[in-house]
């Protein structure tokens, strides 16, 4: 272990257990087994157990900052929890250097009788602060919450927002560590505070090596300069590569396709083309911010009553929200006689300026008298969107900005 | 777990793996008294904390911290009057003799209750930020220790009522409330880590110990036959209790040795306690979540 490494983690496993009923009873077991020194048997599953975290192993220096992503139940607390030294591993080692800060449970001890003051002297206690400590900070820590007017008020008048503003001033204006664990730390307060908060998490990464535990893409791009992707306990990958590592966590979830509409015609074989590749209806296609993309598919139509179909696209993001429409009622109506023809559409799409993500592709056919849909087609046409950068928005463009002195 | 410090880099240094600390007893004893220090005025600042939310939300408010003691001792002056309960001839006006049982039997009954009580209320805390567990443990028996004190001020009006002179060694008596805590204290403590697992421990606790009083000379004299004589021998509050009485208001003690021995074994105990919360608590944190 180098001397700028600060956190070593070797091989490091944490089973849980399904049944709490087992659970209590293999805690007593374990009791057991701590006080009569064994050193080995933690190794093995027992009935309803798994492997929450599975032979974990990474290093992290000084300036490092890991942003630990997966979906939840992944394992990133618990792995966070060991590194704190909260539960101990049933596997492997963990060796961490210098003072361990974790933004873990802002508030934690909290007693909401007590008033905001009062609150600060016990929450920068369990913190591990002596009271001259905390006399020297406190006005800092008033100012930074932003509660002057209700800092002897008792903090069960408090908003929540109000609340953790109170435990994230009281953490970040009193730790210095050499390693920050964060875990989901900004996902609160208004916009105002968390800029503030971001910026004083900035200031204390700075010098330390960090452990960023987030759902947020968009923190995760902008704090980390690695990424480590957990699934089902498993380390899937650990990357300098952000978008890699952003690309790893999103692939992890599955888009349903799902079939409406009276079944009047049947679209298939739905492939997408970049420039230099194209991918069948059973993939996930691979597109970089600012790539063009287009759309090919096969449509039959079985409802003999149909003269006339208009044909739609959108994209959808992940949770199946509408991101673009196209505006296609110029060139979607086709007309024929009598016909169980296929037909071959292709869609151009366009650049595709939309944030790294994942998104997918709704096609629908109407009836184009009876407006009736005959065919609709959700969660077809997979594609991930490749970028450095997670961007605050859903579309990216670029910008050009002159600036002249005035 | 360990932690030592590097001198190389003056890093501290943890390390986390899955052996049980308890093969490395003398580094797992420095560690436990390396906590025991650091916890101090963390344990401080929880106790002050849970004592001054405990009333504000209360009218009478200290008032609460008396009543108990003031009631229970009416219900039995009351029963002893009408003749309902016999308690044999004592060396004290009875309502005195009773308000000082009740008083060191309080202490032993939240003494016990004192370890599970506040580690599961520090539950979150506990799952969540890594401090020295022993301010839990510290903080609740200065709310104990705090409780008794309070009390005390009932003693004294006792006291000056019937116009009871405490003998020489009343200041006797303050080892004997200690040697009276330190054993509910240790058997909370043994109780803790399966108390915590499984709820079942503290509710059989409040069942066990009212019916514990009655085989104890909280409220009466010890028998000297018969089956609950029998159950007053094995009982080990029952010397420290009598002992600290006569300490208190008597005079001589009749019950030392076997006074000493509870204490001795007790103390001994408290210590094999202390290790196995140590030991057990990760695991605990583990299977209560939070």
């Amino acid at each position: 272990m180098s001397d700028d490494t600060l956190i070593s983690v070797n091989g490091v496993s944490k089973k849980f257990c399904r049944s709490l009923k087992k659970s209590l009873w293999y805690g007593v077991k374990d009791i057991a087994g701590e006080v009569i020194g064994r050193n080995s048997g933690y190794d093995s599953l027992r009935p309803e157990e798994f492997w929450a975290v599975d032979d974990v192993s990474f290093e992290l220096r000084r300036g490092e900052c890991l942003g630990l992503i997966g979906r939840n139940g992944a394992g990133k607390t618990t792995l966070l929890k060991m590194l704190n030294g909260l539960i101990k591993p049933d596997k492997g080692r963990i060796e961490m250097r210098g003072r361990v800060g974790a933004l873990i449970a802002l508030g934690a001890g909290f007693n909401p009788i007590l008033t905001g003051r009062e609150n600060i002297y016990v929450n920068a206690s369990v913190l591990g602060l002596s009271k001259k400590q905390i006399d020297k900070k406190i006005e800092e820590i008033i100012d930074f919450a932003e509660i002057r007017d209700f800092i002897d008020a008792p903090v069960q008048s408090y908003s929540s927002g109000m609340q953790v503003r109170l435990g994230f001033a009281v953490a970040a204006v009193l730790i210095q560590p050499d390693v920050l664990l964060l875990d989901e730390v900004l996902a609160v307060g208004d916009m105002g505070f968390k800029i503030k908060c971001l910026n004083s998490v900035r200031e204390l990464m700075a010098d330390a090596a960090v452990v960023f535990v987030s759902h947020s893409m968009q923190f995760v791009s902008q704090f980390c300069n690695r990424i480590a992707v957990m699934e089902k306990g498993l380390l899937k990958c650990d990357t300098l590569s952000i978008s890699e590592g952003i690309d790893g966590y999103l692939s992890q979830f599955p888009t349903e396709t799902a079939v409406a509409g009276t079944g009047g015609a049947v679209i298939e074989n739905i492939q997408l083309h970049t420039k230099n590749k194209s991918w069948d209806s059973e993939d996930e296609a691979i597109v970089h911010q600012g790539e063009e993309l287009n759309v090919t598919c096969d449509i039959k139509i079985l409802d003999l009553e149909c003269k006339n179909t208009r044909f739609f696209i959108h994209i959808m993001d992940q949770g199946f929200e509408p991101i673009i429409a196209f505006e296609t009622s110029k060139s979607s109506t086709l007309s024929f006689a009598i016909s169980t023809d296929l037909y071959r559409a292709k869609i151009e799409l366009g650049k595709i300026d939309l944030n790294a993500g994942k998104y997918s592709l709704v096609i629908s056919v109407e009836n184009a008298d009876s407006r009736i849909k005959i065919a609709r087609i959700q969660g077809c046409g997979k594609f991930r969107v490749l970028s450095e950068l997670m961007h605050w928005g859903s579309v990216v463009r670029q910008a050009e900005i002159s600036f002249e002195q005035a | 777990m360990m932690t030592v410090k590097d001198s190389s880099s003056g890093y501290h240094i943890s390390v986390y793996t899955p052996a049980s600390a308890i093969r490395h007893p003398i580094k797992l004893l420095r560690e436990m008294l390396r906590d025991l220090f650091a916890s101090r005025e963390l344990a401080w600042r929880l106790f002050v904390r849970d004592f001054s939310a405990r009333y504000r939300q209360s009218f009478l408010g200290y008032l609460w911290a008396f009543l108990p003691p003031v009631v229970g001792t009416f219900t039995f002056v009351l029963l002893n009057r009408s003749g309902i309960l016999n308690v044999g001839t004592l060396p004290l006006p009875y309502p005195a003799y009773v308000m000082i049982g009740t008083l060191l039997w309080q202490v032993f009954a939240d003494a016990i209750n004192s370890p599970i009580k506040a580690v599961t209320a520090a539950k979150t805390m506990l799952a969540k930020i890594n401090f020295p567990r022993e301010a839990i443990l510290i903080s609740g028996m200065l709310e104990v220790l705090f409780n008794f004190i309070i009390r005390l001020v009932l003693l004294v009006v006792i006291f000056i009522y019937y116009g009871i002179v405490p003998p020489m060694t009343a200041p006797l008596a303050l080892i004997g409330v200690f040697a009276i805590f330190c054993l509910g204290f240790m058997i909370g403590i043994l109780l803790t880590p399966i108390g915590l697992l499984y709820t079942d421990i503290g509710q059989a606790l409040s069942m066990v110990l009212s019916f514990w009083m009655l085989f104890t000379p909280v409220v009466y004299t010890p028998p000297t036959t018969g089956i609950l004589a029998q159950l007053t021998l094995i009982n080990p509050v029952s010397p420290l209790i009598v002992t600290t009485r006569e300490w208190l208001a008597i005079g001589a003690a009749t019950n030392l040795f076997p006074a000493l021995v509870v204490f001795l074994v007790t103390i001994v105990l408290l210590f094999a306690g202390w290790l196995l919360y140590r030991l057990a608590m990760p695991i605990i944190v583990e299977r209560m979540g939070g």
